[in-house]
């Protein structure tokens, strides 16, 4: 079994005539957290959104345990337990918390079909999602949107969690309830790939990092090594964590 | 915050246009008439209509050729109630109902599989381009009412109530048609179908979130095109069953028919919200009352009417009555 779950060898995207992504290689270790960093419009979001196929790679391959999903269709790479949570959410407004949920349980035609166990343990996690259970998911604050978003991605195991930005715009009482979140799915062998602007979030989190810029990866390496030199963070990010 | 703040104020718009009408009217038994005849008329619409509205939602396609299924259905019963005469000329209301019952079932098979055909080599290859989409829908109902000429025809087919259908009840001096009232039953039938599969399984789960965010359901898994297929092949069916009660009310049917419907139909998923079942149904019923009281108290107006309608209601609520989330 490689030790890496996920990987990305070239890939290029376009999104009609404009060039986002120039050739990215990425490897997300199997069982760990991995930290995608990078300014604005480095292209970090296209590459989360190419793993999934909702942007086709023009060049390049994508391969999940082995098997080349780069020009499979979204819905047979979601297949392959792999869950993702969209920048903007991806929550149903019109629906309830509890048919978000029903949703991605695949294996459930009923809300009593779930397991009641893992709800629990979800519940645990985000208070919100039992408290607002029955109600429209459209008149949750931010924070528990975010926190329905991710509560939804984990309602079945996966094996790999894909996150676009977690803690934007959260305050910090529910980023340090997200941190728990993704600590605990970690333990439980869940992959995680979460794309970050939140640099404390990531440092306290991840256990490996890529670093993007104009469409590449241009660093990577263990979060404690970027972690550790101010100089390299500075290089990359224009900033220290 | 409120776990069931449904909103009531469109809901509440029927009763007031119907109320409104009470003075202007007069006669009470006219307006009784008037009043169950312009629900008829709007839950045969609304049965044509909520397809539509579906296809709309799910997909983003806009099918200016769903009258042509309307048609189809009207002429498809023709045939079938042609060949059960002895079951429609008895004056037995459940011998009647034994040959209109499979008179709708064979339109909404006929209708559903050319639906089918219709999205394989019309819609399919439109996706995403609505200017193209509207040309070539508008082509295929062109060509299928061409086709339906072909079969059936170009003239004016008479498609007569059944013997036990026709006539009225009398509800003090108002007079009610039977058919209507039967009108009013499919339409709540399909109404509550309708209803029930889109709020109680999870396929009509997987069709209201497909409405919302289709790219976020194909992220959990599911395969939306599929799903839209099925949603176009019923929207296809209950369009056909729409046309045989479209036809029946008429009592005639011209292969014109569907895109005369057409009209209607647009201004009922407007009004409604686009990809909103609920709203297609307060739409229908609004449009249905709508032409029935216009129609009585100033008749050159009646064909203007619903258009003022949609502007009146778009004024109020730009994006319908019950504007689906996230579009």
């Amino acid at each position: 079994m490689s030790a890496n779950l996920l990987t990305l060898s070239g890939v290029h995207t376009h999104i009609g005539a404009y060039h986002i992504l120039h050739g990215v290689d990425l490897a997300v270790p199997r069982g760990q957290l991995t930290m995608l960093l990078g300014r604005n419009g480095a292209g970090k979001t296209t590459t989360l959104r190419t793993i999934m196929g909702l942007w086709r790679a023009s060049k390049g391959k994508v391969d999940f345990e082995g098997r080349d999903i780069t020009a499979m269709e979204t819905p047979l790479i979601a297949r392959h337990d792999i869950a993702y949570v969209p920048e903007n959410m991806g929550i149903f407004a019109d629906l309830t918390v509890k048919e978000n949920m029903l949703l991605a349980a695949r294996s459930a035609k009923r809300a009593q079909q779930m397991d009641a166990q893992r709800l629990q343990w979800i519940f645990s996690l985000f208070p919100a999602v039992e408290k607002f259970w029955n109600h429209p998911a459209g008149k949750l604050s931010g924070g528990q949107k975010q926190m329905l978003a991710v509560a939804r991605a984990i309602v079945e195991p996966r094996k790999l969690l894909i996150v676009d930005e977690p803690s934007k715009g959260l305050a910090p009482a529910i980023i340090n309830n997200m941190i728990d979140a993704f600590a605990q799915l970690k333990r439980t062998g869940t992959t995680l790939l979460l794309v970050e602007q939140n640099l404390s979030f990531a440092k306290r989190l991840g256990d490996h990092v890529a670093v993007m810029d104009n469409g590449c990866v241009v660093h990577a390496g263990s979060m404690q090594e970027l972690s550790d030199n101010e100089d390299l963070q500075h290089r990359l990010l224009g900033l220290a964590i | 915050m409120k776990s069931m703040d449904f909103d009531w104020k469109p809901l509440a718009l029927v009763p007031l246009l119907a109320l409104l009408m009470v003075p202007l009217i007069g006669s009470s038994s006219t307006w009784i008439t008037l009043t169950v005849a312009g629900l008829a008329m709007g839950m045969i619409i609304f049965v044509i209509a909520s397809g539509l509205t579906l296809v709309f939602g799910l997909m983003d396609v806009l099918n200016f050729g769903h009258g042509v299924f309307i048609a189809l259905g009207a002429f498809v019963a023709t045939s079938v109630l042609g060949a059960m005469s002895d079951w429609t000329n008895s004056d037995v209301l459940w011998r009647n109902l034994v040959a209109v019952f499979p008179a709708m079932l064979v339109a909404m098979a006929v209708a559903g599989a050319v639906g089918l055909a219709f999205e394989r080599f019309i819609v399919r290859p439109v996706y995403g381009q609505h200017l193209k989409q509207i040309l070539i829908t508008m082509g295929g109902m062109i060509i299928g009412e061409e086709l339906i000429k072909v079969v059936w025809g170009p003239a004016q087919i008479a498609l007569p109530l059944p013997e036990g259908m026709r006539g009225s009840l009398f509800l003090g001096d108002a007079a009610i048609e039977k058919y209507r009232l039967m009108a009013v039953a499919v339409g709540l039938g399909v109404f509550l179908t309708l209803t029930w599969v889109l709020g109680r399984t999870k396929i009509g789960l997987l069709i209201r979130a497909g409405v919302q965010d289709r790219e976020m359901v194909e992220s959990l898994g599911y395969r939306i095109k599929r799903l839209f297929i099925g949603v176009f092949v019923v929207g296809s069916a209950l369009a056909g069953l729409g046309g045989v009660m479209w036809g029946l009310y008429q009592q005639t049917v011209t292969p014109q028919m569907g895109a005369q419907v057409n009209v209607l139909i647009f201004i009922v998923i407007i009004v409604g919200g686009l990809g909103s079942t609920g709203g297609a149904l307060i739409g229908a019923l609004l449009v249905g009352l709508m032409a029935n009281y216009t129609g009585f108290l100033a008749p050159k107006v009646a064909l203007f009417s619903n258009i003022a309608l949609m502007v009146g209601v778009l004024l109020w609520r730009p994006q319908g009555v019950y504007p689906v989330a996230n579009r």
